[in-house]
């Protein structure tokens, strides 16, 4: 069982690297047909290098190590004969340093929140993001702001990197009236209407519905109500989700109908203790996607070059109507699942090895080596950074604290819904109703 | 005082031909989808089966497939789906085949769409419609039959509806498609073919009734009934016969589980000063628990009897027919309650 598992996982990486213009052509050929078992889209290295990466399986770690260092063995490869010109063409100074700032900010933040949390002015149920920055950053800023995002409870550079100001989720974090929630929401319910971050769910799998549905607005919005509406819809999950039902159920309707979703799966490969590798039958992801009619793609999660590239086909793909893709992101998380698990069970050289590919210092080295922008200026945006997570710390601890009456605020949209009280009139209309009487 | 009225239009023939309450809750969706082009209906069967139970017939035909989408069977990610849509600014109609099914999706009704205006702090509203036949049918069994007004009752952030004739079912179905947030709207697939009368009012495309009020079917002034879908007409069916032997019932047609009129049960009760609650769902932390616990704290003193809860067994919906007869009220049993109610008082109470 395990043994057959780690087979087919170790495939992936003899799928060869092609150039932007190829993997749009792989998008695009898939949109005619409607099962692909065997087509591999997304690919790594031109040799099929199909026996030199299968180690025997020693159950976690090492399969993952042995497949991830040849990702980037080849890549790294590549990068220095041909196609280091055309990565250049991919990115400006400008989105470089877009995508640095995005990325710090992330796990500044992150890192920002364990040490607050510690010093309890956090509290409940805190999921940290870091290591994962180069998913949220390819893709979400690739995005306009009426684009939406749906996430999970590791949403916290999601939002960020969709717009939400550090010092509104700080202060949501904190509990406090500023947040961008009222600090009604908390860690794992962020939502901003402004910036279409629509949560924030604490149940995995739950948002994967409720982005669908957004999706399905937006083209409603373009064909009932002919509205000039492009809006791309993306779903942010982890691997354990892709074994819940509503997956399958939202990939099967996403499909059908062409909904301009992409399904986003941030592949960890953990859930808290659970292995992915333990967890799922088919532990490719990615081979999903053309079960159900729509292209599954695997990505270098790490690279947030790579991560940017697929994005942008996939968002394309999605703005042109020709329906949803999954793209399997092979992630980690540096920290624990929470803040409250003492991460046990995670092999220390698995871990090691990913703190070599962390996507931040893989992305400076790019910048400096080629010549887009010096180390001073990096650094110079470090400094930005620290000091805007800085100053988010202190505004969210002098924001106040909810007043009483924000306990009964906002649960209808029409608080006509807390019905007629004892006076025979409605009790949102008593001026003393929000004032924290605890007769509801 | 809502039934006098309605009395008096009966009186003045001001009421147009009976509707049945299929038909009804049809020119309510047809209606709200005409009005505004954002609502649209969702759910298995509704589109080219002309709906499970016929309830959203001729409506396909009319709006065509993108606004009446017939899904697969997968009540939660539809379910989500909906919500998502409401999210971002469409106002959907999600059908549950049964309410039984609903469970698949609950999840979204809770989490998801009750919890999210509160959450965001206001920012995102979710002004959907979950809708279907809720409790019992006939012979249907367990897994078909379950009532679901106490387990939606419960919770902050909905709204939940449960009409009964055909202008209740009207109105409460306009309201629900207008209102921001998210309703549970609790049809009775045994009412669907009950023919009520219903007036000009009603027919109107602007009608529409109160979210949060009960109506008050039938005055009296010897014991008050709660009441809510299906079982108004029974406790109706119990008044006429109650009237027989000289006890006035007065019937509430609550409308409304969440937010549930107290002011309305009250009233009644300390006018009565007797209480029998009914519904069709078990008994334990139900809808009646919440009318008996919202009444001893408000009108404890004019209590001169115990409160009778009238519900369903307190077992999973047999098969058999007779079984399933003794496992609902029935009309016999709401008389039985009533009088017990007033023969526990002192004889004086009896002649009031």
């Amino acid at each position: 069982m395990a043994c057959s598992a780690t087979a087919k996982f170790i495939q992936p990486p003899t799928i060869s690297f092609r150039s932007s213009a190829e993997i749009s052509d792989s998008f695009s050929s898939l949109g005619s047909t409607s099962s692909l078992p065997n087509k591999k889209l997304f690919s790594v290295s031109n040799n099929k290098k199909k026996n030199a990466i299968i180690s025997p399986l020693s159950r976690r770690s090492a399969t993952v190590v042995a497949v991830s260092s040849h990702v980037v063995k080849e890549e790294k490869k590549l990068n220095s004969t041909s196609s280091s010109s055309a990565r250049t063409l991919l990115l400006t100074k400008e989105e470089g340093l877009e995508l640095y700032q995005d990325m710090v900010l992330g796990r500044a933040f992150e890192d920002m929140c364990a040490q607050m949390y510690y010093r309890g002015k956090m509290f409940g149920f805190v999921h940290l993001y870091n290591g994962q920055e180069a998913v949220s950053t390819g893709f979400i800023k690739l995005l306009k702001k009426e684009d939406c995002v749906v996430s999970t409870y590791r949403d916290h550079v999601h939002a960020l990197s969709k717009g939400v100001p550090a010092r509104q989720v700080m202060s949501e974090l904190f509990g406090k009236t500023t947040g961008c929630c009222r600090g009604q929401g908390g860690s794992m319910h962020m939502f901003s209407k402004e910036h279409n971050v629509l949560g924030g769910f604490a149940f995995i799998g739950e948002g994967i519905p409720v982005a669908t549905g957004a999706a399905f607005t937006s083209k409603y919005k373009r064909e009932v109500l002919k509205e000039d509406c492009d809006e791309v819809t993306l779903a942010f999950f982890g691997d354990g989700t892709c074994n819940n039902g509503q997956f399958f159920e939202c990939l099967n309707m996403a499909a059908l109908w062409k909904l301009p979703v992409v399904f986003v799966v941030e592949n960890n490969l953990w859930a808290i203790g659970m292995s992915h590798l333990r967890a799922t039958s088919d532990p490719q992801i990615w081979k999903k996607g053309p079960a159900f009619g729509m292209p599954g793609v695997h990505v270098d999660g790490m690279d947030v070059l790579k991560v940017r590239e697929v994005a942008q086909e996939a968002i394309a793909r999605a703005r042109r109507g020709e329906g949803p893709s999954l793209i399997e992101c092979e992630t980690y998380r540096f920290r624990g699942h929470s803040l409250a698990d003492p991460d046990e069970l995670r092999d220390p050289a698995e871990k090691a090895h990913y703190a070599t590919r962390d996507p931040i210092t893989a992305l400076k080295k790019y910048i400096i080596e080629n010549n887009l922008a010096s180390e001073a200026e990096l650094k110079g945006i470090e400094k930005k950074i620290d000091e805007e997570v800085e100053e988010a710390v202190e505004f969210a601890d002098a924001s106040p604290v909810p007043g009483r009456s924000q306990l009964l605020e906002n649960v209808f949209a029409d608080p006509r819904g807390f019905g007629i009280g004892p006076d025979g009139k409605y009790r949102c209309e008593d001026p003393k109703f929000t004032q924290g009487t605890a007769q509801v | 005082m809502l039934g006098i009225l309605r009395r008096k239009l009966a009186c003045n023939g001001n009421s147009a031909a009976p509707m049945t309450v299929r038909d009804a809750l049809n020119s309510a969706l047809d209606e709200e989808m005409s009005a505004d082009p954002k609502v649209f209906l969702m759910g298995e069967e509704v589109g080219e089966y002309q709906g499970a139970y016929k309830i959203s017939k001729g409506l396909l035909d009319k709006y065509g497939p993108e606004r009446v989408v017939d899904t697969p069977i997968t009540e939660a990610g539809f379910a989500g789906i909906g919500v998502g849509a409401a999210y971002y600014g469409l106002r959907p109609v999600i059908e549950f085949m049964t309410f039984n099914f609903s469970m698949q999706a609950i999840d979204h009704i809770i989490n998801s769409a009750a919890k999210s205006n509160y959450m965001s702090a206001g920012q995102i509203s979710v002004p959907i419609v979950f809708r279907g036949p809720n409790g019992a049918a006939a012979g249907v069994g367990a897994q078909h039959s379950q009532c679901y007004a106490a387990w939606y009752g419960a919770c902050p952030g909905l709204k939940v509806l449960a009409p009964y004739s055909s202008e209740d079912a009207r109105g409460l179905l306009k309201a629900a498609i207008r209102d921001p947030d998210p309703v549970v709207f609790l049809e009775n697939e045994l009412l669907y073919g009950e023919s009520f009368p219903i007036s000009a009012e009603a027919l109107d495309s602007s009608f529409c009734l109160p979210i949060g009020k009960a109506k008050i079917e039938r005055i009296g002034k010897d014991v008050t009934i709660t009441a809510f879908s299906k079982m108004v007409g029974y406790a109706l069916q119990a008044a006429d016969i109650l009237a027989k032997d000289g006890i006035s019932a007065e019937v509430i047609n609550l409308r409304s589980i969440r937010p549930l009129d107290r002011s309305t049960i009250n009233a009644s009760v300390r006018k009565t000063n007797r209480l029998v609650t009914l519904e069709e769902g078990f008994p334990q932390h139900g809808v009646g628990a919440e009318i008996c616990a919202t009444v001893l704290e408000d009108s404890f003193e004019y209590l001169d009897a115990p409160v009778e809860r009238i519900a369903g067994a307190d077992v999973p919906m047999p098969y058999a027919a007779n079984l399933e007869r003794m496992a609902v009220p029935q009309v016999d049993d709401i008389v039985r309650a009533a009088k017990r109610t007033c023969h526990r008082t002192s004889a004086l109470a009896a002649t009031a």
